[in-house]
């Protein structure tokens, strides 16, 4: 059995600290450690994108990086999204345009776009697609993901920061 | 009616834990003291357990129980047939363990149950399996040769095969201007989900109790086997339902894992969580698709068809799973589709091989029928120099000529009728969508690419199976509950049920909270799959909601000491001018008198299957130096009888193309010489992304109602995708005109086109 190791981590604006193996990977930690089983998993090797997180801003795999990896980072994931109980501009747009079935690609889907709309707050179509081509949906054919990201980018150039 | 939900892009019910990351899929689920599943599986196609050694494993700290099948004190039981239960298949059925031969890679062999899931995958390194390997059979062809059984006691490797046929077709090929006969192929795919499967077991020590998380698709069907198999009294199992990331016809039938989890729970005395990692969910889950089919056409010179006949072979993979002979039935009997084929003959064959067995997946047979029917279309239409859209007009059933008898086309399926509909408008306004007739097939020297255009028809059953259950409960707060004995696999059950209910009852839908699937909700149920929940589901609960406003009438008339036919019932509420009573306070008024305000609903349709149909089209650009294929713009007509909500309708449709567009290009399982499987990651297993996404318009057309129903429903979950490859494929074919290329093999990957085109180049 690997290491056992005091780690602390920081997830939607809160600290957590917990005890883990060293080989736990991030993914696992947040879903059965901090039990924020939000972030899914539906590859565990890195192509899938359901595991997606925003580490500093950036998206990032969570199934691919180590838990202790992630310590000094400011993770945030699908269950930070939301302020105060109030969807955010972009989980409202996928509300609105249909853009998610049965929904275990949507936290991915959603970290992916935030990162895309921070960096780039005015995408293309094709800026969108591109971006969330390394997120696998199996039901919605996606053409409303991209249609609910380009909305939301519309959505938060209007409405307040 | 005042409030109206029927026929409107209601957002969903749902969404709004799926977007907070709240939902409770399978692996969110914990339990107190739950402990973590592994399998070991077999690495070999064929060969001989000589030996399984799990001393190592059982030692290693963490470690609660390894077992295998011979660790087990009662016999394991088969894994039971529920379609297509063809009676030959009995002798290929799977047990949960592979006991003496392992017979596919993938095959569950040991299971190790541990802490955790780190520590248990870490123990099944620890199994030494020793095995004396057989010759593994990978093609129909040498499992038709016989020269290794896989199954010894069954003499064969013929799983089953049969003749069906309807009018004089040797006449009709004797006579004809015009045959042809083609050989197609639609190669081994699958559904894959993108969460993989999942089950957690809990067994009570004290009294008899199997309580199975992750249920889905058809529950009380499983329900009623696993109580058999546990020796428990169907009341005694209970098959809960969690949040489920996509369905496609492979999730929530029994598998192995549905025994060995509660198996590993009752060695253990623990629950136990067992969850799919992805290489194995590529290799453990049902495939499909995997068909070959020798057709043959006869025609006037005017393309008017005489006859058809067929053979199609499936290869089914090591064992018969629960969805028995459907793949191929269904593509036998799909094969005339919607055109008027006055004769038709098919033998089926269902083949054993080294593979991972084979399953439904969205469209089963109808995909591969409509690939290899529509390519000979064109085929033909090409030969007799007739424009396709206008051989396809010619030999599409009338409106007249409907409903159409198609016969016993599947030996044991009652004999089936095509309802009523107009297949030529389907066409038409596809046509009129695309633009068919000022569309010019072009090669554009600038980007050397050759742009075409293909169309295909298609007809779909929906709607069969077991009636479906509903019942409606006012609470005394006001909400209201709906549960149904159907499942949901992500496609918005909830709030096309709360849709009908709220719009039978006049109330607002916020009030509806829609409990599915576990067996616990409603005495039974019929589950999910064959496009048939709104059908099913939906009037069920029509009929439930019905009921609930007479009951509410009753209780009002008692209040008002007066007759119910004297109350009418409007906005939710129960009015004898100028008096009312809401649906609230009659449900606290009926808990006052120990009774509750609700009522209990069945809806049957009598297995009587409606049919959708419609037609696709696809706009292409093929890149002749690369091979490579673009699908740049697409449309589809699908007859729905009824819209319930246009926005999941449009997500069905879409989503079903671009699945089908998978189906079409990359989705490939893929086995070498020894029977391993090459693809068994998303790495090498490919499927669609948003890189290439076309211009999609899906159109459902409401003109033909079904009379099937009250409601008026057609299934809608399968028309997107059934003709994707048919449509594509001739768009491609019709590209490659000018270099001679067959388009009838699938996946149609821009190597294998490459290739071709090289070589097509070389002969020039
Ligand atoms: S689970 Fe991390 S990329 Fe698929
Ligand atoms: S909504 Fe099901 S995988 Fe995207």
């Amino acid at each position: 059995m690997s290491e056992r190791l005091k780690i602390s981590l920081n997830v939607n604006n809160d600290t957590h600290a917990c005890e883990i193996d060293a080989r736990m990977t991030l993914a696992d930690c947040l879903r059965e450690k901090l039990d924020l089983t939000g972030t899914h998993l539906g590859c565990e090797h890195g192509v899938c994108g359901a595991c997606t997180v925003l580490a500093d801003g950036v998206s990032i795999r969570s199934c691919l990086i180590f838990a202790v990896q992630a310590q000094g980072m400011k993770i945030t994931t699908v269950e930070g999204l939301a302020k105060d109980g109030e969807l955010s501009p972009l989980q409202e747009a996928f509300h609105d345009n249909h853009a998610l079935q049965c929904g275990f690609c949507t936290p991915g889907m959603l970290t992916t776009a935030e990162a895309l709309l921070t960096e780039n707050p005015a995408p293309t179509r094709r800026e969108v697609e591109s971006a969330i081509s390394g997120n696998i949906c199996r039901c919605t054919g996606y053409i409303s993901i991209v249609d609910a990201i380009i909305d939301a980018a519309e959505r938060r150039r209007q409405g307040p920061p | 009616m005042s409030k109206s939900y029927i026929g409107k892009s209601i957002r969903r019910l749902e969404d709004k834990r799926f977007l907070t990351g709240t939902g409770k899929y399978i692996d969110d689920v914990k339990l107190p003291g739950m402990a973590s599943m592994a399998i070991l599986r077999s690495p070999h196609a064929h060969a001989f357990i000589t030996k399984i050694d799990m001393k190592s494993a059982r030692a290693m700290e963490g470690v609660i129980d390894v077992f295998c099948a011979n660790d087990l004190e009662d016999e394991l039981p088969e894994i039971p047939l529920r379609l297509a239960p063809f009676t030959d298949f009995q002798r290929f059925l799977q047990k949960p363990l592979a006991n003496k031969k392992v017979r596919y890679v993938g095959e569950p062999v040991a299971v190790v149950v541990a802490e955790d899931r780190y520590i248990a995958e870490d123990a099944l390194e620890l199994i030494c399996l020793e095995v004396e390997p057989l010759p593994a059979i990978v093609t129909v062809q040498d499992s038709l040769k016989g020269e290794t059984l896989i199954h010894d006691a069954a003499g064969e490797n013929i799983g089953t095969q049969y003749s069906v046929s309807r009018g004089d077709v040797e006449a009709a090929f004797k006579g004809a201007f015009y045959t042809r006969r083609e050989h197609f192929r639609t190669n081994r795919h699958g559904a894959v989900p993108l969460e993989t499967r999942g089950l957690i077991a809990e067994v009570e020590p004290t009294k008899p109790l199997l309580r199975l998380h992750g249920a889905t698709k058809v529950n009380f069907f499983n329900r009623r086997h696993l109580a058999e198999a546990f020796n428990l009294p169907e009341s005694s199992v209970e098959l809960i339902e969690t949040d489920v990331g996509g369905g496609f016809g492979v999730r929530g039938e029994l598998y192995p894992e549905d025994y060995l989890v509660p198996i590993a729970s009752y060695r253990s005395g623990r629950p136990v969580k067992w969850i799919e990692d992805r290489r194995e969910n590529l290799s453990a889950t049902n495939h499909s698709r995997d068909i070959t089919c020798e057709m043959e056409i006869a025609a006037t010179a005017d393309g008017n068809i005489l006859g058809m006949r067929a053979s199609v072979q499936g290869d089914m993979g090591a064992y018969i799973r629960t969805n028995g002979g459907v793949v191929p039935s269904k593509a036998a009997q799909f094969l005339p589709g919607p055109y008027r084929v006055p004769s038709f003959a098919c033998d089926v064959q269902f083949l054993i091989t080294n593979k991972t067995p084979v399953g439904t997946f969205r469209g089963p047979g109808r995909f591969e029928a409509n690939f290899c029917r529509e390519r000979m279309m064109d085929l033909m239409a090409d030969d007799l120099n007739i424009d396709p859209a206008v051989l396809r007009h010619r030999n599409l059933l009338t409106p007249e000529e409907l409903p159409y008898r198609i016969g016993e086309l599947v030996p044991g399926d009652p004999d089936a009728t095509l309802d009523k509909g107009d297949y030529p408008s389907a066409l038409d306004r596809l046509l009129t969508e695309c633009r068919y007739s000022d569309w010019i097939d072009k090669q554009d020297p600038s980007d050397g690419k050759l742009r075409s255009m293909g169309i295909a028809c298609f007809i779909e059953s929906s709607a069969a199976g077991p009636p479906e259950s509903a019942s409606i409960t006012v609470l005394s707060t006001g909400d209201i509950e709906v549960r149904t004995g159907a499942s949901s696999v992500g496609q918005g059950t909830e709030t096309g049920l709360a849709q009908i209910c709220a719009e039978y009852l006049d109330i607002e839908i916020e009030r509806v909270e829609v409990s599915h699937g576990s067996t616990t909700l409603v005495k039974t149920g019929g589950g999910t799959f064959h496009s048939r929940n709104t059908v099913m589901a939906g009037n069920a609960t029509r009929i439930a909601a019905k009921k609930v406003k007479e009951k509410a009438k009753e209780l009002a008339a008692l209040r008002w000491n007066c007759h119910p036919t004297e109350l009418t019932y409007e906005n939710g509420e129960v009015c004898k001018s100028p008096d009312r009573f809401t649906l609230q306070e009659l449900a606290t008024f009926a808990e006052t008198r120990g009774d509750i305000l609700s009522a209990d609903a069945i809806f049957d349709n009598e297995k009587k299957l409606s049919y959708s149909y419609g037609a696709h089209a696809a706009q292409i650009a093929l890149d002749i130096t690369t091979g490579l294929v673009k699908v740049e713009r697409y449309w589809l007509t699908e007859e729905i009888g009824r819209a319930l909500n246009p926005a999941m309708i449009q997500g069905q449709a879409v989503g079903g193309v671009i699945q089908g567009l998978g189906g079409t290009f990359l989705d490939h399982f893929i086995y070498d010489d020894d029977g391993q499987l090459l693809t068994g990651s998303f790495a090498d297993y490919l499927l669609p992304t948003s890189s290439e996404l076309p211009e999609i318009t899906a159109i459902a057309l409401e003109n033909f109602p079904s009379e099937l129903n009250p409601m008026g429903f057609k299934g809608a979950g399968e028309g997107g995708i059934v003709a994707v490859a048919a449509a594509v494929g001739n768009a491609i074919a019709r590209a490659l005109k000018p270099y001679n290329i067959s388009i009838n093999e699938l996946p149609l990957t821009p190597d294998r086109l490459r290739e071709a085109l090289r070589g097509a180049e070389s002969l020039k």
